[in-house]
């Protein structure tokens, strides 16, 4: 929902698409406390994501998982020049309606916090803040971004340190795309009802070969070689949780993983900046999760 | 037709290490010239010119320091080579920023304000005026009194242009101002690009939109300095 005044147009479609093609080739870090924010920022964090507790500690003592409190999110907002996002639950419109209004940079409606619609996700175009939303294949993409999604995230297996999901879900998008560009245009309406994705934007993806939007990767991502892993495999940048301050060394790890995502295709470079990184957080195998504690699964 | 024109294009390399780099080399594509993209100091040989993307800028500054680009990028510079700065490379070309703690290359005069218009919910859109255009460009190139559309993310400002730069566009709107708006009252007036030489600075992204004029005056710069 845009504004227009003197000739001026905020809020536009082409802004929010545009602040997420400004985070490209970056790093988004969770933090809880405006220290961490610093941290995050002195180690070339393109972006922070304010959160009350980091996915592995969500993980860990359970419960319902809500926004974070307004005043920690102002207080990280003060803390840092970069850009700061928070999550919402899936579709709580009210949580997102109180984000906007603390004048943050963008809304991540996530499956890591405890759905509060087990149907329906916000209607994203209503809001003048443009939002990020994970999905697990292309079908979930384009129907995020059918609500009005500006930026796209896979999931992962957020909280886990294990990269294995996010990379199944980011093989999962790039591999759909290719499919549908290779497709006779006759075939698009019947990919679009197996997909369960607007037809317009199925034509899109034909056209183009590209989402319409930026695209990172989340959820599992530990080490500077995991990054450039979703890197080479087509993420735009990535978001890390637990992975920094969950480990031994953040700001070390954390500028290493900065360094690792320009430099992916250099493994010369990647190999020097994971040299005494420290302990990296402990990882989960994805089997061992029980199915209802699987938070790559909430979102419809 | 330029008489630049029948020379082979420049050669210009676009920073690469974070942010909206791949449009810039998109951009170029559509008038002919294959982009570099610099990662590394030994990625600037033989360029004429160089483009500092949008993204963040404290970002850039940091691996720029890290990848030990800031004095090879001044070098560039100095020996008169074309620098082109978008949003965060507007506030690295800055020679002042208000004071705040962040790696620069401090190349040009002018003083800039850091996400000068508000958070992301003050991004907007807006027409601006050229002159430049008409004045150096071809006609083919100009299209007469036809704004440029740009886009500002997060954008800074120009607070002031010292007497070596010079002022290339500004916002100024001419309509009354409501209650509660000073945001848009502030943006009645406000410088948004400049020029001082060989070095070139804007606070909004034409990368992100279909007109090139500003792509075009950046090549004609690289031409014409080599």
């Amino acid at each position: 929902m845009s504004q227009v005044l003197n000739g001026v147009e905020k809020s536009t479609w082409k802004t929010k698409v545009g602040l997420a093609q400004m985070l490209k080739g970056g790093v988004i870090m969770d933090v809880v406390t405006p220290d961490q924010a610093k941290v995050a920022e002195e180690a070339g964090a393109v972006a922070v994501m304010a959160l009350e507790r980091v996915p592995a500690d969500i993980r860990a003592q359970g419960g319902v998982a809500r926004m974070s409190a307004p005043e920690l999110v102002s207080r990280i907002k003060e803390s840092v020049t970069i850009p700061v996002m928070a999550k919402v639950r899936i579709g709580h419109i009210v949580e997102a309606q109180i984000l906007e209004a603390l004048g943050i940079d963008y809304i991540d409606e996530s499956e890591v916090l405890t759905p509060a619609d087990d149907q329906f996700h916000i209607d994203k175009h209503l809001f003048k803040i443009p939002f990020v939303c994970g999905c697990r294949n292309l079908g979930e993409a384009l129907r995020r971004i059918g609500e009005g999604a500006a930026m796209i995230r896979t999931k992962g297996e957020a909280g886990t340190g294990n990269v294995v999901e996010a990379v199944r879900h980011q093989r999962a998008v790039q591999g759909e795309i290719r499919r549908i560009q290779g497709m006779p245009r006759e075939e698009l309406m019947t990919v679009a009802k197996e997909l369960g994705a607007p037809y317009e934007l199925v034509v899109q993806i034909h056209e183009t070969g590209k989402l319409p939007v930026v695209n990172f990767a989340a959820g599992g991502v530990a080490t500077p070689a995991d990054a450039a892993l979703m890197m080479q495999l087509g993420s735009e940048g990535v978001f890390v949780g637990s992975g920094i301050f969950k480990s031994g060394d953040p700001f070390k790890r954390a500028k290493a993983i900065v360094q690792a995502v320009t430099h992916y295709n250099n493994p010369q470079i990647i190999a020097e900046v994971s040299k005494n990184l420290g302990e990296p957080m402990v990882g989960i195998e994805i089997s061992k999760i029980p199915q209802d504690q699987v938070l790559s699964k909430r979102g419809w | 037709m330029d008489k630049n024109n029948s020379k082979t294009p420049p050669k210009v390399g676009v920073l690469a290490l974070q942010g909206a780099f791949i449009e810039h080399v998109h951009a170029l594509h559509d008038l002919g010239v294959e982009a570099k993209e610099v990662r590394l100091p030994e990625d600037l040989a033989g360029l004429d010119g160089l483009i500092i993307p949008g993204g963040e800028s404290t970002a850039i500054g940091k691996l720029m320091t890290r990848w030990d680009l800031i004095e090879p990028v001044k070098d560039m510079a100095a020996e008169g080579k074309a620098i082109w700065g978008t949003c965060a490379g507007m506030i690295l070309l800055a020679k002042d920023i208000g004071g705040l703690n962040q790696p620069l290359l401090s190349l040009m005069d002018i003083k800039v304000r850091r996400n000068a218009f508000g958070s992301q919910l003050d991004s907007f859109e807006a027409d601006l005026e050229v002159p430049a255009f008409e004045k150096e460009l071809s006609d083919r190139q100009s299209t007469a009194g036809h704004p440029f559309h740009a886009v500002f993310i997060r954008a800074p400002l120009i607070e002031k242009v010292g007497p070596q730069a010079e002022e290339i566009a500004r916002i100024s709107g001419e309509k009354e101002v409501g209650p509660g708006l000073s945001q848009d009252k502030q943006r009645q007036d406000t410088i948004v690009a400049a020029r001082q030489d060989n070095l070139l600075a804007t606070a909004f992204h034409p990368e992100l939109t279909p007109d090139r004029r500003f792509h075009q005056l950046f090549l004609k710069m690289a031409e014409g300095l080599r």
